[in-house]
């Protein structure tokens, strides 16, 4: 039989004398490990230990209300993100994020149980609870044209209430609003020309509705999980980020803070004047249009998906997707800029 | 006594929906399924170099852009009249096949399970539907515990792809005329391991999960049967046959109507809008279609065109694969897998037309194609070409058509002074969330909610599991629809 982690023994021993953030239900998350750890059956050890240990630890579990909204995307930040392997994703929607701080995923309508009017309401109920507390994360662009009508979110009395709306409403109680991806940072695709839903970065609009709430941007097409994985621990443990840490476009430099060209991989060959010229030719992807000179991100050093590959490592030019300019500034996208 | 019930959003899906029905005595009289969100594709394709279409095209979804990219390269490929070559093929194979295996696991554990069983009690989790939760407390225990392993094991089927791809979501790699990727061995290999890992599960986890709520839920297997005429595409190309229709493919192109298999002919495609959110003409083919937002249009309640084949309505996903290679009997892995598979819950082949049968023929498929997977990988020639040579052309158009993990999706593309001039997709939700048509007929989820049980308004669940049964994926489905509307009629409580 495997031990309990001890990770997860803390972590139950914490949920289960911790303060809850008391909503309608009760948790259970004690059990829940139980199930999730499956066949990791609790030993009487564990069992003993578990209130001590819990004690320890209490005072120092924060918990942070989370609304994750969806407004024009594609959900691949959403996808992108769960693809988080440390912390992992069970940690991350389930379980501690960090250690001592825990996210309450109440609202993000891809996975959560509730549906409807059920769902939104979870929406609203939070936002006004935890007035200041609460952390607004929004994946997607907001639709602005014709007041917004172009995307629409649940209902109110009988009528479609806006994203637009809903940014209106929500936005000014949280303690900060996350974009997640370039079309909630800057407009990205949705707002490609000539823009037919009249989309725009979330900072913009809040800049528009003179709301102060402060706005940090995670952007990429899709965002990297390290990338938002980073940024929120950065306000957990250590509160909003400092004018110093973010660059022009509100995004941290450690993560956006040199062009993917000057860390590539290819460097030797375009030192050695080895372009490629067509797909599937191994060489440096400038002469293909690649926007690594102009883009900003450490994906040279990082990788994606667990750090298996990134774009560059399959002869494919950078498209510059962390980038307020993507996609119309980098388009062509396969021609030098 | 008539009541309005609508969930908006419809959750756990991709997207943006609103499904809104009228229930009468317990039971669903009418349903509509509407897309709320517009982002305008077309119109941003139109203009661009038609290069940039495999990677704007992948951001109509983030669940299934490899999708996209390989239907996007192929309408290329077809505009160009170039054809990939081997590894070029096989590649894209992969690529696609890793999201399918991703996205098949993703649905069951991550979207449906929750309408199954009964989820631990903290958000994400509560509040829910008060559900006819029905399987004993150590097996839903045991699938919740599965949930969080499909999550890891969802990160690896992403893993696989990006070793070729590049990255998910949106793949890098692929191309006009094949792509880009320099195969290696140690491409080969770590693509390998990790689909065993995944083979493993889908054996031993996913496929019985699948089997368990489908013997507790045996009812659903006679829920939700919708308009029972079925269209696939075909993906997985097994030779380098130019002609899509002739073309041989892990899963075949065809229709299934009335019991037997038609064949499928692309101009006989359009989409009616007369229920949709668009000033633009009805009844065009895809190849001539206009989006014309109209978000006022007094008519309209969705952002989705309703396509149709010859005017008829299809339904279109795992379950038109399973039925059309249960009647064409070519493939005599998959027809075992999806027989056997009945045979052990003791249901008939009618039965697949249902809930249960779209989420059994989903689990199914997912076997056939890692196994076809394993096979495939070391097809790869490490030193052969990757891509074709293509001149882009002064004119052209194209096309391409290929199954999603959700169901047929068909990229057109017409080329003007080597410009994009037109470009019009019609993906699987397209079809199946489809709206009324100009001759009044409901689409494939419409029908499929009509008759469903519904006990308590408050608590719409089996709605919710029949929608979901179809994995409706929204963003793809509305880049062609426009704004919201006004109801068709106002019927709270009638």
């Amino acid at each position: 039989m495997k031990s309990q982690p001890p990770w997860d023994v803390a972590t139950s021993a914490l949920i289960e004398s911790g303060k809850s953030l008391d909503l309608k239900h009760g948790f259970s998350r004690r059990s829940f490990f139980r199930w999730a750890s499956a066949g990791t059956a609790m030993t009487a050890a564990n069992e003993a230990f578990l209130p001590k240990l819990g004690a320890q630890i209490k005072e120092a579990v924060q918990e942070y209300p989370i609304v994750w909204m969806q407004a024009s995307a594609c959900s691949g930040c959403s996808v992108s993100v769960i693809n988080t392997i440390h912390p992992s994703i069970k940690n991350v929607i389930l379980d501690q994020i960090l250690p001592g701080h825990q996210l309450f995923l109440n609202y993000h309508s891809t996975l959560m149980a509730a549906a409807g009017k059920l769902s939104t309401d979870v929406a609203r109920e939070t936002a006004s609870k935890y007035k200041g507390k609460f952390l607004f994360l929004i994946e997607g662009a907001i639709p602005t044209l014709d007041d917004g009508m172009y995307g629409t979110l649940g209902e109110e009395k009988g009528k479609p209430v806006t994203m637009l709306e809903w940014v209106r409403q929500l936005a000014p109680s949280a303690m900060a609003v996350l974009t997640i991806g370039t079309c909630a940072a800057y407009g990205g695709i949705a707002a490609a020309k000539p823009n037919p839903s009249g989309a725009k970065g979330v900072g913009e609009v809040l800049d528009s509705m003179k709301i102060s709430t402060p706005v940090i941007n995670i952007p990429g097409c899709p965002c990297h999980p390290d990338w938002f994985i980073g940024t929120v621990a950065r306000v957990l443990l250590y509160g909003l980020p400092k004018p110093k840490e973010l660059d022009e476009h509100r995004r941290l430099k450690s993560y956006f803070g040199k062009s993917v060209h000057n860390r590539c991989i290819n460097r030797d060959l375009m030192d050695d004047g080895v372009f490629s010229t067509k797909f599937g030719e191994v060489g440096c992807l400038l002469e293909l249009g690649c926007k690594g000179p102009f883009t900003y991100a450490d994906c040279p050093l990082r990788q994606w998906n667990s750090g298996v590959n990134w774009c560059i490592n399959v002869n494919a030019p950078c498209i510059g997707c962390t980038e307020p300019g993507f996609p119309d500034e980098h388009s062509p996208l396969y021609q030098k800029r | 006594m008539k009541t309005r019930v609508v969930i908006d959003p419809l959750t756990r899906i991709e997207g943006h929906l609103k499904v809104e029905t009228v229930v009468e005595d317990g039971v669903v009289v009418e349903a509509r399924a509407s897309g709320t969100l517009y982002r305008g594709f077309e119109q941003m394709l139109s203009g661009r170099e038609p290069l940039d279409a495999v990677q704007l095209m992948q951001r109509l979804c983030g669940v299934c852009p490899s999708a996209h990219a390989v239907a996007a390269s192929q309408c290329l490929d077809n505009a160009f009249g170039i054809m990939p070559p081997n590894n070029g093929r096989i590649i894209r194979n992969l690529i696609q096949g890793a999201n399918y295996i991703q996205s098949h696991i993703l649905h069951f554990y991550h979207l449906v399970a929750l309408d199954f069983v009964r989820g631990p009690e903290f958000p994400p989790f509560v509040p829910r539907y008060e559900a006819d939760y029905r399987l004993p407390k150590t097996t839903s225990d045991q699938i919740v515990s599965h949930y969080v392993q499909a999550l890891h094991i969802r990160v690896k089927a992403h893993e696989m792809s990006a070793v070729f791809s590049g990255k998910m979501p949106h793949c890098a790699s692929v191309v006009p005329g094949g792509v880009t990727v320099t195969p290696t061995v140690d491409k080969v290999t770590t693509f390998l391991w990790r689909l065993k890992e995944l083979q493993d599960f889908i054996n031993n986890v996913y496929l019985p999960d699948v089997m368990i709520i489908g013997e507790v839920y045996r009812d659903y297997a006679d829920i939700g049967a919708g308009c029972k005429k079925m269209l696939s595409y075909g993906a997985f190309d097994l030779d380098n046959e130019p002609l899509v229709s002739k073309r041989q493919r892990l899963f075949g192109m065809a229709r299934y109507v009335n019991g037997g298999l038609l064949p499928v002919d692309p101009a006989k495609i359009t989409e009616d809008v007369s229920a949709a959110w668009y000033r633009s003409a009805s009844h065009l083919s895809p190849a001539a279609g206009e989006t014309v937002p109209d978000p006022k249009k007094a008519e309209g309640y969705t952002w989705l065109k309703a396509p149709r084949y010859e005017n008829a309505v299809y339904e279109v996903g795992p379950l038109a694969r399973a039925v059309i290679a249960l009647t064409r009997r070519s493939d005599p892995v998959h027809v075992n897998a999806i027989e056997s598979a009945l045979s052990h819950l003791r249901l008939q082949r009618e039965n697949l037309f249902s809930v249960m049968g779209r989420n059994l023929c989903r689990a199914v498929e997912t076997k056939i194609l890692a196994d076809a997977m394993a096979k495939w990988v070391l097809q790869i020639k490490l030193d052969d070409a990757v891509a074709s040579d293509y001149k882009m052309p002064e004119t052209a158009q194209g096309y391409g058509l290929w199954d999603a993990s959700r169901g047929a999706l068909g990229h057109w593309i017409s080329i003007r002074n080597k410009l994009i001039g037109k470009y019009q997709a019609v993906v699987p939700t397209t079809w199946n969330a489809s709206p009324h048509d100009d001759k009044g007929q409901a689409g494939a989820i419409e029908q499929a909610l009509i008759g469903a049980p519904v006990k308590d308004v408050e608590h719409p669940f089996s709605v919710a599991r029949i929608v979901r049964s179809f994995d409706p994926c929204i963003a793809c489905a509305v880049h062609l629809v426009t704004a919201r509307g006004k109801l068709l009629r106002k019927m709270n409580v009638v």
